[in-house]
């Protein structure tokens, strides 16, 4: 039983795997002809045109301008939405409620469409460009919002509600309440709300498809990579990629494992 | 702290791009050009039935696949000790990092006529086959692109199943097929459930993976969606017909889901 388990543990992992390690493989491929899957020598060739892909550079710039913007506006407003909503009656919370989950279980096509409307019928009526880096920050600050109020929604239930009442008692302003006792206590979800709306900006490509208009992302310039030509760049910045997310996390694991660790020699102490 | 207020920036935020872009969908789905109220367009997504039928089956049968693959791997990792079930899950969650165009750029190149698999089959003497451009490949690709959604849940419930539970059975006189079936299977439905849904509703709905491993012969509704807004046969009016038809869809399939789920573990998670 307990080798047939291995055996198909490693099959799962061979199947998630092994494209991948296609992809990393044949970015060092040194193809004369330009095919995907012929081997014709060792190079590094495809890492170095990488950097000097203009447009690509371009992409990853506005990728990550929209990525830090999109984060930053949706942890706030998502955080101080959280706050109030936590405040409403219960069946006011429930209609808010209902309407922030729909982004999430809408298919990102259907949020897509929708919101490519709203930006031509608004170009409509007041001018200006309609697709590009604004229409792109505002639909990406949109999809994250429900991620970051999810996030930070639990954490407010499980706080005292008398904490803030108690150091406004103790001659705290509203604000100072805030931020020096509520805060601090909600804190690791309002980081897990920043994080998560960073990667799933920095990885979308639907809802950025319909409304990028002649813009460029990371995600749209590696379809449009896949579409036009067979270039082993493409194979090259996957490589990359992949290597920048696992050197992320095993980062992360090990702070997060040496963290615990510390946590328990204190308990111990 | 029990202000409303600082929710306010928020509802406006909520109405301004969530409920407009809605009712904007509506709207157009209901109208023709000039504006003017039509039934036209939902009648015209009836043409494209066999579409939809496709989308529903194809995603359905990816949905069956991951969960069969999924949860015995779901299983296993949540049996196994404690600093091993970490790397596992890792392991699931790394290729989810990767940008999902990339990882079906790879089943391309994998899948070609002239691809790696054909290259290893003719190696070995064995006859070619095509792969790419058929619905087994965009099953596949769903596959490959959407267990992990399958796979996290369900081995988030199965870790919480108390250990002493299975004992009991056992205990009482159970074999494993029954604890499995009696005890184990029913425990992890909520897992199985919100699985279900989150490989289903994106399998449904994509346009990409059927565009890239489909060849232009295994349309999905969401490349009629495109094609509508983006593409060739621009017609908004018809496209957000189809998308509200995507939408009712999708809905009904997660009331369906719901239903299953009867004890309602999870609050606030999914809307019906």
């Amino acid at each position: 039983m307990k080798t047939l388990s291995r055996f198909y543990t490693l099959l799962i992992f061979l199947f998630l795997y092994a494209p991948i390690a296609v992809l990393i493989v044949f970015s060092f491929n040194d193809s004369a002809t330009m095919s995907r899957s012929v081997w014709s020598g060792f190079t590094v060739k495809w890492y170095a045109r990488l950097f000097q892909d203009g447009m690509l550079l371009q992409a990853l710039r506005n990728t990550l301008v929209i990525a830090v913007a999109a984060a930053a506006v949706s942890t706030v407003l998502g955080t101080a939405a959280a706050l109030g909503i936590n405040g409403m009656s219960r069946w006011m919370r429930r209609v808010v409620m209902n309407v922030t989950n729909l982004p999430m279980v809408n298919p990102d096509i259907v949020t897509g469409v929708s919101l490519m409307l709203l930006f031509v019928a608004a170009t409509g009526l007041l001018g200006g460009v309609s697709l590009g880096m604004a229409s792109l920050i505002l639909s990406h600050i949109t999809f994250c919002l429900p991620y970051v109020i999810l996030s930070v929604m639990p954490k407010l239930r499980q706080m005292d509600p008398n904490l803030s009442e108690a150091a406004q008692d103790l001659g705290c302003t509203p604000a100072r309440a805030f931020f020096r006792v509520v805060l601090p206590e909600i804190m690791p979800g309002v980081v897990t709300g920043l994080i998560m709306a960073f990667t799933l900006s920095i990885d979308d490509f639907v809802v950025s498809y319909f409304t990028s208009g002649t813009t460029q992302t990371l995600p749209i310039f590696i379809y449009s990579m896949t579409r036009k030509r067979v270039s082993p760049e493409i194979n090259a910045l996957s490589a990359l990629l992949f290597a920048i997310i696992l050197a992320l996390l095993v980062v992360i694991n090990v702070r997060t494992a040496r963290q615990g660790r510390r946590a328990e020699a204190r308990k111990e102490a | 702290m029990k202000s409303k207020a600082s929710a306010y920036p928020y509802l406006v935020w909520m109405i301004l791009f969530i409920v407009v872009p809605m009712a904007l969908v509506v709207v157009f789905a209901f109208t023709d050009r000039s504006g003017a109220f039509t039934l036209k367009n939902l009648e015209g997504v009836g043409q494209y039935s066999n579409i939809f039928l496709r989308s529903i089956w194809l995603g359905a049968i990816a949905t069956a696949f991951s969960l069969l693959l999924g949860y015995p791997l779901a299983y296993i990792v949540a049996r196994a000790d404690a600093k091993r079930q970490n790397v596992l899950i890792m392991l699931v969650m790394l290729p989810m990092w990767m940008n999902f165009l990339l990882r079906t750029y790879a089943w391309m190149t994998l899948l070609e006529d002239s691809g790696i698999i054909n290259r290893a089959l003719a190696a070995c003497g064995l006859p070619r086959a095509h792969m790419i451009n058929t619905p087994g490949a965009v099953v596949l690709g769903m596959v490959y692109n959407y267990i992990p959604y399958m796979i996290l849940p369900l081995y988030s419930v199965l870790t919480k199943i108390d250990p002493s539970v299975i004992e009991a059975a056992q205990d009482l006189g159970a074999d494993g097929r029954t604890v499995f079936l009696r005890v184990t299977l029913p425990m992890s439905m909520p897992g199985v459930i919100s699985g279900v849904t989150m490989v289903f509703v994106p399998a449904v709905s994509t346009f990409i993976i059927s565009k890239m491993l489909g060849g232009g012969g295994n349309l999905l509704i969401g490349d009629l969606i495109d094609m509508q807004f983006l593409g060739s046969a621009y017609n908004p009016n018809l496209g957000s017909a189809i998308s509200l038809v995507l939408m009712v869809l999708i809905l009904i399939c997660m009331g369906i889901m719901n239903q299953f789920d009867e004890n309602g573990a999870t609050e606030g998670g999914v809307m019906v």
